[in-house]
């Protein structure tokens, strides 16, 4: 005291001696919330968090995030239905964040700079068999391999990818992006032996000496529906004309086709044949509200000039003309006949009326349970009731979608893990939900969605060259950075700037930040303005 | 190319962003900002003035690379600050009275001035004098105006929180018609403060001619940031006004400050402008209208006018206040402010007469 000069009677910063947190009746902490788009993932993507690092034009990091849970994303960025944007959280604000064309954009990024997957660092020992390298297939495939564990495929048809192969047309996945996403799988050790289908699971299964089996053995046949028709007409089934396709890159039906069913497969093989120059007529029973096709592939179809005939049902078919009875929904949104009649000019019927699993090789294990078409399974460890023997994919779900397949692989992969460690697979408690009104919007400004360029109409109707373009690398980071970060940090420094305390400590970049209670006097106002509800206030142990 | 891209995730409204160059961040955003006023403070939980104190202080440190001294008028940020033998301020701060800090500064930079003269330096430390709008509105006018007058090289900051916080709550000149306080109790025929009293100091600073002139609130950092490192590129006199919400005195909880004063910008209850030598240059537009009951109802000193039984005629008055804001100042986007706006007590007045 006496030592100061003149007039001088305090020393700066020496309130820090009052250690103003001892106030404080709650306290702030960092929660971690489960975004939306994250819940949605049928994959189990933590979408949030690779577009955080793609957000900083970190790409690679973006994407091995992203394969973490997901091997194929140049394949999903093109043909998953993105169900995640439907919940994404800017919505509420303009428009959802078009995270597919960001997901397309990464795995186009890994594959133009031939981005690799890890081998794992050890082997197990233990081996697993697959039957079916479909995507569920590929994906368990894939994230056993990771685990460190031999993995052989069985593939009936002649290549790999299933459905993603014989099911969705060229125009939406060009083969060669398919085929490059396989071969990074195979490079990490995954054998995939094709051509042969398994007709003894159990014998296989004993013989080859593998620990365990998932079956991945997809929806193959094509539902049939018995129509009274005149002997000329054709009634040819989905997976027939797009396999044909396929494999021989041409198909002739006939001009007028009917296609019969308002699934994602209709629409797939009204498309593809338009591009052969029909004139494919959809035939619904039900509108177009209440179409289980993807509301963008139905613009698509229309817009390449596929027509439909609502609320129809076929009732029999001759050679240039079907009987088409009108419906009309009853209260509870199901078609009802309504006895009215008319006629409708077609040469040809296509069904696409759903699909069924080949239960030949299931029905010779003992004990296997097939319910519903779908085989019977544990809801976290989809193991069948046969030990052992897992089963993922359209084979085991009513949920027949690739993203849904890959999120059954990995989780099959997963529950394969543990049990060949002699333990049970748990699934992880998930993070509180990321809200809306958790969020503070003021902070966001607008910004629409990138659209993605698209092939012209008038040459879609006759190449199968891909519809969807890809985005650019500016518009795939301005997406990126149009997500909100809902429930996880994004360091804006928002909590950092508003505290009347100074009581957080910025760790730095990458680090986010600390509370420090010893200043802290809880007042909320971190929390209140934190733009992504990262913040939540708890009261204190007194 | 990162750089050139405009982004969207939270745009410029955050403190800051890890996607921005640093040197486009708020000053408030840097992991080295000078803290001027630290940790240990007894300001209360939440305190509006603690936060624009800090933010100001901070923006005029990083514009004079430090060289800056203040004086502080007495008023809740003296006392919460420096309560014997602690001081929260890293840099050199002086007390004298509650009514004469402009005078103080003054004489500092003068003395600053010769000071230098004699040491034969070039560069001369620069002043700032504070203090809350009773130092400032009412007991510290003359000497305010006598700085304004002579046009000395000091910035004045009035943290302006509506009243008297640090004695209890009660009336300054500053205290908006109808507010509670202490002294303008919620009672009678027409409860909370007269309407028809008052003045704003921003249009009288203006009408001395000085400089620089600015309004500013802790719910816009980088306009606030910018404003502070503006006024300290001009010698002369020069106001800066900073809206800092006070929990107490308003009735807030303590985690909406910021919250109250984005409310007051957006409602138009408190017009965000600079003005250059007595002209108006720049106005901060409302990004998301509001009406004004969103920035009255969070707060209790205006409980009484929410109440069942209240008179709707008071806050149809003080929208009708806020519009004309709204459009005096050219407060929405693609609107201009008036060449001399008039005092929002000129409305007041001309309504109660």
């Amino acid at each position: 005291m006496l030592k100061k000069s003149f007039a001088v009677t305090l020393d700066p910063a020496t309130s820090l001696e009052n250690h103003t947190g001892s106030w404080r009746t709650n306290r702030p902490v960092n929660v971690f919330k489960l975004p939306p788009c994250n819940k949605q993932c049928p994959a189990g993507e933590n979408i949030q968090q690779w577009l955080y690092y793609a957000a900083e034009g970190d790409y690679e990091t973006a994407w091995r995030l992203l394969t973490e849970e997901n091997p194929l994303p140049a394949c999903m960025g093109r043909v998953c239905y993105h169900t995640c944007e439907g919940k994404c959280n800017r919505g509420f604000l303009d428009e959802s964040v078009g995270i597919n064309s960001v997901e397309r954009f990464l795995g186009d990024y890994a594959l133009e700079h031939k981005l690799a997957f890890k081998r794992p660092t050890r082997d197990t020992g233990k081996k697993v068999l697959i039957i079916g390298a479909g995507p569920a297939g590929l994906s368990a495939a894939y994230h056993l391999r990771r685990f460190g564990h031999t993995v052989h495929i069985v593939e009936q048809a002649k290549e790999a990818g299933g459905m993603m192969r014989y099911g969705i047309p060229v125009y939406r996945l060009p083969r060669n992006v398919l085929d490059a996403e396989i071969k990074r799988i195979t490079d990490m050790g995954v054998t995939i032996e094709t051509g042969r289908k398994i007709e003894d699971i159990e014998g296989e299964k004993k013989k080859g000496g593998y620990d365990a089996v998932i079956l991945g053995l997809g929806a193959t046949i094509s539902s049939n529906v018995d129509i009274p028709r005149g002997d000329t007409n054709h009634i040819l089934n989905a997976l027939k004309v797009l396999g044909q396709i396929e494999t021989t890159g041409d198909i002739k039906v006939a001009r007028r086709v009917a296609v019969y069913g308002g699934g994602n497969t209709a629409v797939d093989v009204a498309r593809s044949l338009r591009r052969f120059g029909a004139e494919p007529i959809i035939v619904y029973r039900r509108n177009r509200d209440k179409m289980r096709a993807s509301a963008e592939e139905m613009d698509a179809a229309l817009a390449e000039g596929v027509q439909v005939k609502w609320l129809s049902t076929i009732t029999g078919a001759e050679k240039d003309k079907l009987k088409i009875e009108k419906m009309a929904l009853d209260a509870n949104g199901y078609p009802q006949p309504t006895g009215e009649f008319e006629e409708l000019p077609a040469d040809a019927v296509v069904l696409a009326l759903g699909q069924n699993v080949d239960t030949a090789a299931i029905d010779k294990v003992q004990g296997l349970k097939f319910e519903k078409d779908a085989l019977v399974v544990d809801e976290t460890t989809l193991e069948t009731t046969v030990k052992g023997i897992f089963a993922a994919g359209d084979c085991a779900t009513r949920d027949r979608t690739v993203t849904h397949a890959i999120g059954m692989g990995k989780n099959a992969a997963r529950a394969v893990n543990a049990y060949l460690k002699g333990s049970v697979y748990k699934k992880m408690p998930k993070h509180e939900d990321a809200k809306f009104e958790d969020m503070h919007p003021w902070y966001y400004s607008d910004a629409p969605k990138t659209v993605r360029p698209e092939l012209e109409v008038a040459r879609r109707t006759s190449t199968f060259d891909e519809v969807q373009h890809g985005l650019t690398e500016e518009n795939a980071i301005f997406e990126a950075r149009r997500c909100l970060s809902c429930g996880n940090c994004m360091e804006c420094d928002n909590c950092y700037g508003v505290c009347p305390d100074n009581a957080i400590v910025k760790l730095g970049p990458g680090k986010g930040y600390e509370f420090n209670y010893d200043y802290c006097k809880g007042c909320g106002v971190c929390a209140q303005e934190c733009p992504c509800g990262h913040i939540k206030m708890v009261p204190e142990k007194i | 190319m990162l750089e050139k891209i405009k982004f969207y995730q939270t745009g410029s409204n955050t403190v800051g962003n890890r996607l921005l160059n640093p040197s486009m961040r708020a000053i408030q955003a840097s992991v080295d900002r000078p803290n001027g006023l630290t940790s240990g403070h007894r300001a209360c939980q939440g305190c509006g003035e603690a936060l624009g104190a800090r933010y100001a202080i901070d923006a005029a440190m990083r514009a004079t690379g430090g060289q800056i001294m203040v004086v502080n008028a007495t008023g809740c940020l003296e006392v919460f600050s420096t309560p014997y033998p602690e001081s929260a301020w890293r840099l050199p701060w002086m007390h004298s009275l509650f009514g004469n800090a402009a005078a103080v500064g003054s004489g500092l930079a003068a003395a600053a001035q010769i000071r230098a003269q004699k040491a034969g330096e070039t560069s001369v430390p620069r002043v700032i004098a504070q203090g809350g709008d009773g130092g400032t509105t009412d007991i510290g006018m003359g000497c305010l105006s006598g700085m304004f007058d002579r046009n000395d090289d000091v910035l004045y900051i009035c943290y302006d929180n509506q009243a008297y916080m640090n004695t209890g709550v009660q009336r300054s000149s500053a205290t908006p018609p109808s507010a509670r306080t202490a002294t303008t109790m919620p009672i009678g025929e027409k409860p909370g403060a007269d309407w028809g009293k008052g003045k704003d100091v921003p249009l009288i600073a203006m009408a001395h001619g000085i400089p620089y002139v600015a309004t500013a609130t802790v719910a816009d950092l980088r306009d606030l940031e910018a404003k502070v490192t503006k006024a300290m590129s001009f010698h002369g006199a020069r106001y800066i006004q900073i809206l800092v919400p006070c929990p107490l005195g308003w009735g807030l909880a303590s985690n909406v400050t910021v919250t109250a004063a984005r409310l007051a910008i957006e409602t138009g209850f408190y017009p965000i402008f600079e003005a250059e030598y007595g002209k108006v240059t720049s106005v901060r537009k409302i990004r998301q209208k509001q009406p004004v009951t969103n920035f009255l109802k969070i707060q209790r000193r205006y409980a009484h006018l929410l109440k069942k039984n209240a008179d709707p005629n008071t806050v149809a008055r003080l929208q009708a206040m806020c519009d004309q804001n709204i459009r005096d100042f050219g407060l929405l986007e693609g609107t201009d402010p008036v060449a001399v706006p008039a005092a929002i007590q000129a409305y007041e007045r001309a309504e109660t007469i």
